[in-house]
């Protein structure tokens, strides 16, 4: 349907040192069980055509993906209009397994943080070790990002998802382009 | 008089000369000037007036530690008070006024306390501003606050912008000197990443000026090479202008990085907040140098020695003509050198020593013709706003005049203190070195980390080893040691520190006082603490009146609490404590170092939160719609939520009373996407639920909602919501707006800590869904306008709910009503929820549509007698005195509550208990008004019986409502109670029934 609108349209700020732009509308479904069960491992696994993240990790494949939340969360990523498909899908697999799964691509707003200066731009708002050593592709942080929860990962080098709340989606674009604004380069990160 | 000196000044680039003005005058100076070095060469001694007594003050040191040249700076959205002259960069433009001084710096009215300072000593407010004690809040407490603080308070907003950092590290090396370049580069080689930050904008600390050999060539060249050295290195970043401010538990540091002050013109942030994680901490900061004290040692002209020969050798400046020399050491002598080799007259080297042979430095400073008085010292400065002569005496008498010298400098050092201040910031103690009569680090005793293993070391000077032949050294073993407990040591062909050499030193000998025998007039004009007006003889008459503790002293006398935190005055005030006790100065100890090391700006802690980052507010799917539509906001939590959609030409009290009248006549609709919607699903999500709510969840029919409440362990009501059965296995909680993440937070944490067998998992959904109220006799005819599904009363009926299609939407619609209305509450997903509210907003055209905001919610709640948590609950109520016994499970062994709620307390019949509450004069109660009782309290007040809740003018009832709890309440319906308001007025309010609108519950029930 044409009225369907992500929380800010895509909106995008180029001017600074990093660029950043919301990503509009993105499939994303929690997926609470016993992470090493071969029910919820291939739940999301065949959704996904991706393998099971590591702890602290994610996989991902354009539209596709999953994240670790925690110990027994998964964000299973798809195109938003797979959702309902997915969601069907998933049932399936977890039919006589205990397990939760509910749609939450509405709840979220995803931005992408991009450019030479992305990481130094977002180590100004995350409690985080983004130095190229220490974080790397595949890595996935639910974490702080200044004053609401967000979660992100590489998915390109220089180039960040991030996850907030669809509610926090001002805010957080608005906080992104502080945080890159023009001339307030860091020169921290090296190589 | 302080003048530009024809040659000189390493830091300099004379090329390119920068103007500035200073109390409106304009002033020249170079590129590489600090603030203090320019009014120095432009002759601007007198710079400040002291806090109490109004002195003049004059330049006393030449960085972090002077506490006299405190200006107000810049203009506007600029402009900040207390700024320290000898750490602000000039740069061309600067404007800078002089504080604390009234009508003008040259002549100020409150020097009069000057004369008045015999009267007030020590603890002279603790025993005035007492009594009579009326006297305090209407004479005193003005007077004080008028005279109180040294700056001027910024009127405009701040122009710039400032940021955090997060960086991570295995070894920060805090202080740009020898010491912090070797130690850095020492364990930088270990392959460990290494930051070393400086506070100023220039390497090498004070080893430039002192001077001195390392491996054979001058120390200019090992702080050249080294810092080329770091810079090549991939895992070394270096910061200037950055200071270590703070050392904090599990290895965090705060760094203030100063990023424009130097060019305010520069593009981007102006100070940067870096909030650093270190495995290991090197404290390379150095030493400052202590003033003595003597009489009228703090007249302008009087400065550290250290400070001559910085602003002789930096900064090409001369502080005055003559200068003499009072010193306790050796190294006091290499401002006189300095000084002569200028061009400049030192006709006194005043050494309070007695010694057998001449040192290499006296033999140095005799044969360039310098008179050496040994055993002597200053018995009393001459002049007032400007030093003009010093009287000699012998430092073992009592100050009797030798001689007199005429001068207009006085360089003095008393020895050199360790900066301690980051060692001890997270514990790290202190141990006494009487050789240097100082406190240093105690490497036995370092701040330790969660492991109980040392995180920081101090390095150099700042450890205690100040000449340079012993800094490298030192340096270079914690460089090393730092980067061995991060795990990476260094190895076997790690290169060692390079030799160094200096001029061999005579011992110093301890002066705390001078002459040692000073009677009590020249006491009272021997100065410790320059910023907070502090003499010896104010710490003695603390002593004297019992203030034995170091700390005691300190707030009694106020040593060490101005904004320089005593880096001049803390030893050699603790030092006549001792004295004063007849105890040694290790007995004494010292007071708590505290972050920060120099006081930091309020825009770098704030960082970027400010403006539209001040907060983070919450939006729902339709607050852009809300925002051009009138919404006046109400904040609940970070949500933003209409108070009312003000028309115009309305008042706020018209519009809540025009959409309250018309949801009961015609149609309304809320955005209620704020209100929290949990899913809890598993197999024993039923039992679970049994126990998060009073009532019983697990017996509700797949299709229905009921109504349930929340308690906490001691049975308090802490939320309410409508609970919705999807399917066998699953249920969606609604919550209160601001319950949503702690509801969400309280079913993880049972299901965490208490019942981890049970298979039950939660989903926090809320925002997943824009919610939309359909509320008022039309809503049926507008969702039947909308078309798609099934919405009549025998289909859906009173708390039925139904997923199905709206106008072309998937919606999922709840038939419930916290209104008293007939009501549909339609969630949506939040994506669509604009254009579902666009979409009823249409269909109810011709309904008499308006959307309602909270207010509007509130009324028609309160007019059913509907509790709102957070109104009829304050988390000492529990549900039994709101009345609402039947929806507590009686048929359950357990909820959470249950066991609180049999409390004797809980159980009590004198609880008050909620009733309807009617003026009789139609008037609305006012909130959180107390029922009055006969006959007064212990305390005096009267006693009470009751108050109000809830309080409304109600349109449809035209007359104030409201709820309210009260003493036997339900047993004595029709009682006039009586309210006293804080305007004076006696309000009088039947009680009744709280549900005012309605009573038989036919409006919702078509």
């Amino acid at each position: 349907m044409s009225n369907i609108v992500s929380a800010l349209n895509n909106k995008a700020y180029a001017d600074g040192i990093a660029e950043v732009r919301e990503i509009g509308l993105q499939g994303m479904i929690t997926l609470r069980g016993d992470l090493a069960s071969s029910a919820v491992k291939s739940a999301a696994t065949s959704v996904t055509g991706v393998k099971m993240p590591a702890p602290g990790h994610a996989n991902s494949d354009g539209q596709h993906g999953i994240c670790w939340m925690s110990p027994d969360e998964l964000l299973v990523l798809c195109p938003y209009d797979a959702v309902a498909d997915t969601l069907e899908k998933m049932g399936k697999s977890l039919a006589k397994a205990h397990a939760l799964y509910v749609d939450v691509s509405d709840a979220r707003a995803v931005f992408e943080l991009s450019g030479p200066h992305a990481r130094e731009v977002l180590a100004k708002l995350v409690p985080v070790d983004l130095s190229p050593a220490a974080f790397t592709s595949g890595m996935f942080r639910r974490s702080r990002m200044a004053q609401i929860p967000a979660a992100f990962w590489l998915h390109a080098p220089d180039s960040f998802r991030i996850v907030t709340f669809r509610s926090n989606a001002q805010y957080a674009f608005d906080l992104l382009k502080v945080a890159a604004q023009p001339g307030s380069e860091v020169g921290y990160f090296k190589g | 008089m302080s003048t530009r000196l024809a040659t000189g000044g390493r830091l300099l680039n004379k090329s390119r000369a920068l103007t500035f003005t200073f109390n409106g005058k304009t002033m020249k100076g170079y590129e590489g000037d600090t603030l203090a070095s320019a009014l120095l060469a432009n002759d601007q001694m007198l710079v400040g007036r002291s806090f109490k007594y109004h002195r003049p003050r004059g330049i006393v040191a030449s960085g972090a530690e002077e506490p006299n040249g405190l200006v107000n700076l810049g203009q506007g959205g600029r402009f900040e008070p207390n700024q320290r002259v000898t750490t602000t960069e000039l740069f061309d433009g600067l404007t800078a006024k002089s504080q604390n001084h009234w009508p003008s710096l040259e002549f100020d009215v409150g020097a009069v306390n000057t004369q008045l300072s015999r009267f007030m000593p020590a603890g002279f407010y603790y025993k005035t501003f007492m009594y009579p004690r009326p006297l305090w809040k209407h004479v005193y407490e003005p007077f004080i606050r008028k005279a109180a603080g040294l700056g001027a308070a910024p009127k405009d907003r701040d122009d710039d912008t400032y940021e955090h950092f997060y960086a991570f590290c295995d070894v920060l090396v805090i202080g740009g000197g020898v010491a912090g370049l070797q130690a850095a580069k020492a364990a930088a080689d270990t392959g460990a990443h290494v930051m070393l930050i400086e506070q100023t904008a220039h390497w090498g600390g004070r080893a430039s000026v002192d001077g001195g050999e390392v491996a054979g060539k001058p120390v200019d060249n090992f702080v050249d090479e080294t810092v080329a050295a770091l810079e090549a290195m991939e895992n070394v970043t270096l910061r200037r202008r950055m200071m270590g401010a703070g050392v904090y538990d599990h290895g965090y540091v705060l760094g203030y990085e100063r990023l424009t002050d130097h060019a305010p013109e520069a593009a981007g942030p102006r100070h940067r907040l870096w909030r650093i994680r270190a495995a290991q901490i090197v404290t390379a900061t150095g030493a400052i140098e202590r003033p003595l004290s003597f009489a009228g040692n703090d007249i302008p002209g009087v400065m550290l020695a250290s400070a001559v020969r910085d602003y002789v050798t930096d900064f090409g400046v001369s502080p005055g003509d003559r200068t003499v020399v009072v010193t306790n050491n050796d190294n006091a002598y290499l401002t006189a050198i300095a000084l002569k080799n200028a061009g400049l007259d030192v006709p006194a080297i005043l050494d309070a020593r007695v010694l057998p042979t001449d040192s290499a430095l006296m033999a140095q400073a005799k044969s360039l013709g310098i008179r050496v008085l040994m055993g002597c010292g200053v018995s009393k400065v001459q002049g007032g706003k400007r030093v003009t002569g010093v009287s000699i005496c012998s430092q073992a008498g009592e100050g009797a005049v030798l001689e007199e010298i005429s001068c207009d400098v006085i360089a003095m050092s008393g020895g050199w203190s360790p900066v301690v201040h980051l060692w001890s910031h997270c514990g790290g103690k202190l141990v006494w070195d009487a050789d240097q009569a100082a406190f240093k680090p105690d490497v036995d005793k370092a701040p330790t980390g969660a492991d109980g293993k040392p995180f920081v070391t101090a390095a150099g000077a700042a450890s205690g080893a100040l000449l340079l032949g012993d800094v490298l050294a030192d340096a270079d073993g914690a460089g090393k040691a730092a980067a061995t407990a991060t795990g990476h040591a260094p190895g076997q062909s790690a290169a060692q520190a390079p030799v160094a050499s200096h001029a061999p030193e005579a011992p110093m000998a301890p002066v705390w006082l001078m002459p040692q025998g000073a009677g009590i007039k020249l006491r009272s004009k021997a100065w410790l603490d320059y910023q907070n007006d502090v003499k010896v003889s104010d710490v003695q008459l603390a002593a004297q009146e019992g203030f034995q503790s170091v700390e005691h002293a300190k707030r009694y006398t106020t040593l060490g609490m101005a904004t320089d935190q005593g880096k001049l005055s803390n030893i050699n005030g603790l030092a006549i404590l001792s004295d004063s006790l007849n105890q040694p100065i290790p007995q004494t100890g010292t007071t708590t170092f505290r972050p920060p090391y120099t006081p930091i700006s309020m825009g770098a802690i704030g960082g970027e939160a400010r403006g539209d980052v001040f907060q983070p507010v919450r939006r729902t799917p339709i607050h852009d719609w809300n925002a051009e539509n009138g919404a006046e906001w109400e904040p609940v939590g970070q949500w933003r939520r209409p108070y009312a959609y003000v028309r115009s030409g309305e008042s706020t009290h018209d519009a809540v009373m025009r959409e309250t009248k018309n949801a009961r006549d015609n149609l309304g609709l809320l955005d209620a996407s704020t209100l929290g919607k949990i899913i809890v699903r598993g197999p024993d999500a039923g039992k679970f639920l049994d126990m998060m709510y009073t009532n019983m969840m697990s017996t509700l029919k797949v299709g229905k909602c009921r109504y349930g409440l929340m308690c906490d362990e001691n049975g308090f009501l802490i939320d309410d919501g409508v609970v919705a059965r999807i399917d066998d296995d699953t249920w969606l909680c609604h919550t209160t707006t601001g319950g949503a993440e702690r509801i969400h937070g309280h079913m993880e944490e049972w299901l965490q800590t208490e019942w981890w067998t049970w298979q039950v998992y939660v989903a926090n959904v809320t925002e997943q869904y824009a919610q939309i109220a359909v509320v008022g006799p039309n809503a049926r005819k507008a969702l039947e306008h909308l078309g798609g599904m099934d919405v009549s009363a025998d289909t859906m009926g009173f708390m039925d709910w139904a997923d199905g299609t709206l106008g072309g939407f998937d919606v999922r619609v709840f038939r419930i009503s916290f209104s008293g209305e007939l009501s549909y509450e339609i969630a949506v997903k939040a994506s669509q929820g604009q254009a579902l509210w666009d979409a009823l907003m249409a269909v109810g055209a011709d309904l008499g549509v308006m959307p309602y905001g909270t207010e509007c919610l509130h009324i028609l709640r309160a007019e059913k007698g509907f509790i709102m948590i957070g109104d009829e609950s304050d988390g000492t109520v529990i549900p039994q005195d709101l009345g609402l016994h039947w929806a507590i499970s009686k048929k359950k062994e357990d909820f959470i509550g249950k066991r609180g709620q049999e409390r004797s307390h809980m159980v009590d019949p004198t609880r008050w208990q909620l009733v309807g509450l009617e003026t009789v004069d139609k008037s609305t109660l006012p909130d959180g008004a107390y029922a009055v009782a006969d006959g007064t309290n212990a305390n005096g007040q009267r006693e009470t019986q009751g108050r109000v809740t809830s309080t409304y003018h109600s349109p449809n009832l035209d007359r104030g409502i409201a709820m309210g709890l009260v003493l036997n309440g339900p047993d004595r319906m029709g009682e006039v109670l009586s309210f006293p308001g804080t305007d004076g007025k006696e309000y009088k309010a039947k009680i009744v029934s709280p549900v005012f609108y309605d009573p038989e519950g036919e409006k919702p029930n078509v």
